[in-house]
């Protein structure tokens, strides 16, 4: 499904991403851990096609497609969604004019006709079920004055929505309250799929406990240090990076 | 093709309503003097007293000289290179005379004149040129009181109401422009609501400059009765030339005890290309008078066209408890210039004043906010709220906020909020994210950005509205 072989990526002249290689077969979760600072939204910002970073080096093969020359809307249309760390309000646009014409948009490219408004709401408030998002929040405007917590909600409704090949969900659980933390991570179990595959960015082994990962990655300074199965989170959760960054903690 | 090859492209096609009619049309050669209002009110067969008020207007106009205070770069305009009157030369007795190539005409815009095909609910007034072309459901209208005509029918068969009334909310000495619209208007339309009658449709007029080389002068004037309800939209395009071509328009609106006025434009006179060669110059004031206790007038304009906008649609809030409001959104795209406001004058007590302006700049647009809110000595207890939001696409444009404010009593209270915005990368990254283009993308924050405005807007013309946003901001980013 994804496949990263030696991604080089600098913003500003920095240099942010060094060397990364990952594998996500379909189907499969694998999680993504680090320290702050080590590239991780970086590598999902440059997945999803963001502006202002320099890709040096490497090769990013989606779906059998080099990713990296596709417009941002291109790659979202092909089935890469990306949950944001921090997701963005859009003023006055309400969240169901804005999902449905996102919706169409990538329908449109699948080769599938338009919903008709009757049939979104339908399929709108199947899916708000799912992440538990309140009806009030489905009609505002795109994540304006929505709290913390809620954008994070909205950002998973939206991914039941589009229904994404490949979801990138960074820190998803950031922000979210201990009940949420469950509904949100039932919600993403719900839309596990041989077909679809995920990379959770994520500090803390809670999450994990909640949306079992098939493979866990340390990414270390631009670079993935170790990759484990599940037991590596916990290793981490215990020991910190030290190992990786060679600084102990005190 | 390079993304800057795409813009072009767009751009160069963006204004659709700048198609040519070939008709035959009289006209009056060009200049302005005594002789030419003359033939004017002759060609119109106009009362003595129409024509002194126009001679009266005309002396006044050539001791007086344009404004100098608006923020506008405007290329001098010839006064005398100008022609004042333009006209189909087969002037239509009924809606069936019509010259079928006008009909055809505004058939293009969207604007269906004949009764059976006009949008269910909407009477229109069509101008074409200096003259009313046609008025669709008159007699329905009659019925109830309802007097909706061209400005001419007007004169001759309601002077009363016309000698009572024109001038009386924006005299010829208010400025240059409405001097020169008093001393050679045209047409335009009337409308009077009986007393307690609420106007059982949108009343619409239609203006489209065809001629070359001639300007628009029209004149409005609408006037509610008392407790009776209107809502009027005025409509406008004109082809696409390359010289610069003169609009100025006066509107006058009276609305006496408990009556309501709302008044909605979409504008959308040509802008001129994407090198701000050619488009309309819209000099225009527009004003309305609560005249009676509790009543309100209402303006809202989404201003899309015209390559130099000058216009504040205001209100005098005589009666107590009498509210005005404004409601605007303008874009400036390419070359673009707008230095538009409101003017709110409480002068009764309890009187109540909300201003809502959202400028959009792109390009080389260049925009002001102007607006003055005052309040007089004896009115108690006034409230004003003014929002003014600016949202600039790119780094080539411009956008100012002139608020004037004037109190002479001390128990009012203003409010006064201003927010400039830019779309924001990560706002257009989001929504491409979500699997739209960035046109659509920049589309949807900028109708979010002007929903306060266009929900005021009559339904059928809001989504015309919407439309026009989105081809005035064809090409403005990329
Ligand atoms: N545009 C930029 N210009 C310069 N430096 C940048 C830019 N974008 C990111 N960086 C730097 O790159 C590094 C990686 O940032 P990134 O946001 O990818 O970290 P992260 O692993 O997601 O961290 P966190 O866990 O705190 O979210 C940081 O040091 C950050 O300051
Ligand atoms: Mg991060």
């Amino acid at each position: 499904m994804l496949s990263i072989r030696n991604l080089h990526a600098t913003a500003d002249g920095k240099s942010i991403l060094k060397g990364i290689n990952l594998e996500v077969p379909a189907g499969e979760v694998h999680a993504i851990m680090g320290p702050n600072g080590s590239g991780k939204s970086t590598l999902s910002h440059v997945l999803a096609g963001r502006d202002g970073y320099e890709i040096t080096e490497g090769k990013v093969t989606f779906d059998g497609e080099s990713l990296l020359e596709k417009k941002p809307e291109d790659r979202a249309r092909a089935g890469v969604f990306l949950a944001f760390q921090y997701p963005v309000e859009l003023p006055g646009v309400s969240n169901v004019y804005f999902l449905k014409a996102a919706l169409n948009a990538v329908r449109k490219a699948r080769g599938e006709d338009p919903l008709d408004a009757m049939d979104f709401m339908k399929l709108a408030r199947e899916k708000a079920k799912l992440v538990e998002l309140d009806d009030g929040l489905v009609k505002r405007a795109v994540n304006a004055g929505f709290s913390g917590g809620e954008k994070k909600r909205n950002e998973i409704f939206q991914m039941a929505m589009l229904e994404p090949k490949l979801a990138i969900l960074d820190e998803t659980d950031s922000g979210l309250d201990i009940d949420a933390l469950a509904t949100v991570s039932k919600g993403v179990n719900a839309l596990r799929d041989k077909a679809r595959s995920m990379l959770i960015i994520t500090h803390y082994q809670r999450l994990l406990d909640y949306i079992v990962p098939d493979v866990v990655h340390v990414l270390v300074n631009g670079q993935i240090a170790r990759t484990g199965d599940k037991e590596l989170a916990k290793e981490l959760e215990a020991k910190g990076y030290a190992e990786f960054t060679g600084r102990a903690v005190s | 093709m390079s993304s800057t090859d795409q813009i072009q492209d767009r751009l160069s096609q963006e204004y659709d309503a700048g198609f040519v009619t070939d008709i035959e049309q009289d006209f009056a050669p060009p200049g302005l003097s005594e002789d030419i209002i003359r033939f004017i009110s002759a060609k119109k067969k106009e009362p003595e007293w129409l024509l002194e008020y126009r001679l009266k207007a005309y002396r006044l106009w050539t001791e007086m000289t344009e404004p100098v205070w608006p923020k506008l770069k405007i290329a001098p305009v010839d006064y005398q290179g100008i022609s004042y009157y333009a006209a189909p030369k087969e002037g239509p007795k009924s809606l069936d005379e019509v010259d079928p190539e006008i009909l055809e005409t505004f058939e293009k815009l969207g604007i269906p004149l004949h009764e059976r095909a006009a949008l269910a609910g909407v009477a229109v007034d069509a101008v074409f040129d200096s003259v009313s072309v046609a008025t669709t459901f008159k007699g329905k209208l009659a019925e109830m009181g309802v007097i909706f005509c061209s400005f001419s029918e007007a004169v001759e068969n309601h002077p009363d109401l016309i000698k009572k009334y024109l001038g009386s909310v924006v005299p010829s000495t208010d400025n240059f422009y409405a001097a020169l619209n008093a001393a050679v208007f045209t047409d335009g339309s009337f409308v009077y609501i009986p007393k307690g009658v609420r106007c059982p449709m949108e009343l619409s007029t239609y203006f489209r400059i065809n001629a070359a080389n001639t300007g628009q002068f029209e004149r409005t004037l609408i006037i509610a009765d008392e407790g009776s309800h209107v809502s009027y939209l005025e409509g406008c395009t004109a082809p696409m030339r390359d010289e610069n071509q003169l609009h100025a328009a006066v509107v006058e609106l009276v609305a006496h005890k408990d009556a309501e006025i709302k008044y909605s434009t979409v504008q959308n006179w040509y802008p001129g290309n994407k090198d701000g060669v050619g488009g309309i110059y819209n000099f225009v004031t527009k004003r309305g008078i609560c005249e009676g206790a509790n009543s309100k007038i209402s303006w809202t304009q989404v201003e899309t066209g015209s390559s130099i906008t000058w216009k504040y649609p205001s209100c005098i809030l005589k009666g107590d408890g009498s509210v005005g409001e404004f409601f605007s959104v303008a874009i400036s795209n390419n070359y673009q210039q707008a230095d538009t406001g409101t003017k709110m004058i409480h002068l009764g007590c309890n009187t109540k004043s909300t201003i809502v302006s959202k400028g959009i700049t792109a390009g080389h647009g260049q925009q002001t906010y102007r607006g003055s809110v005052r309040i007089g000595k004896n009115a108690e207890n006034a409230r004003n709220y003014t929002q003014c939001d600016s949202l600039l696409l790119g780094d080539t444009c411009g956008a100012h906020t002139i608020p004037y404010v004037e109190v002479k009593n001390k128990s009012s209270t203003l409010e006064h909020e201003a927010t400039t915005s830019k779309i924001g990368d990560d706002q257009l990254f989001y929504c491409r994210q979500r699997g739209l283009s960035e046109e659509d993308a920049v589309n949807l924050i900028v109708n979010g950005f002007c929903k306060e405005v266009l929900k005021e807007l009559p339904m059928e013309f809001a989504v015309e509205a919407q439309k026009l946003l989105e081809v005035s901001l064809e090409g403005a980013v990329g």
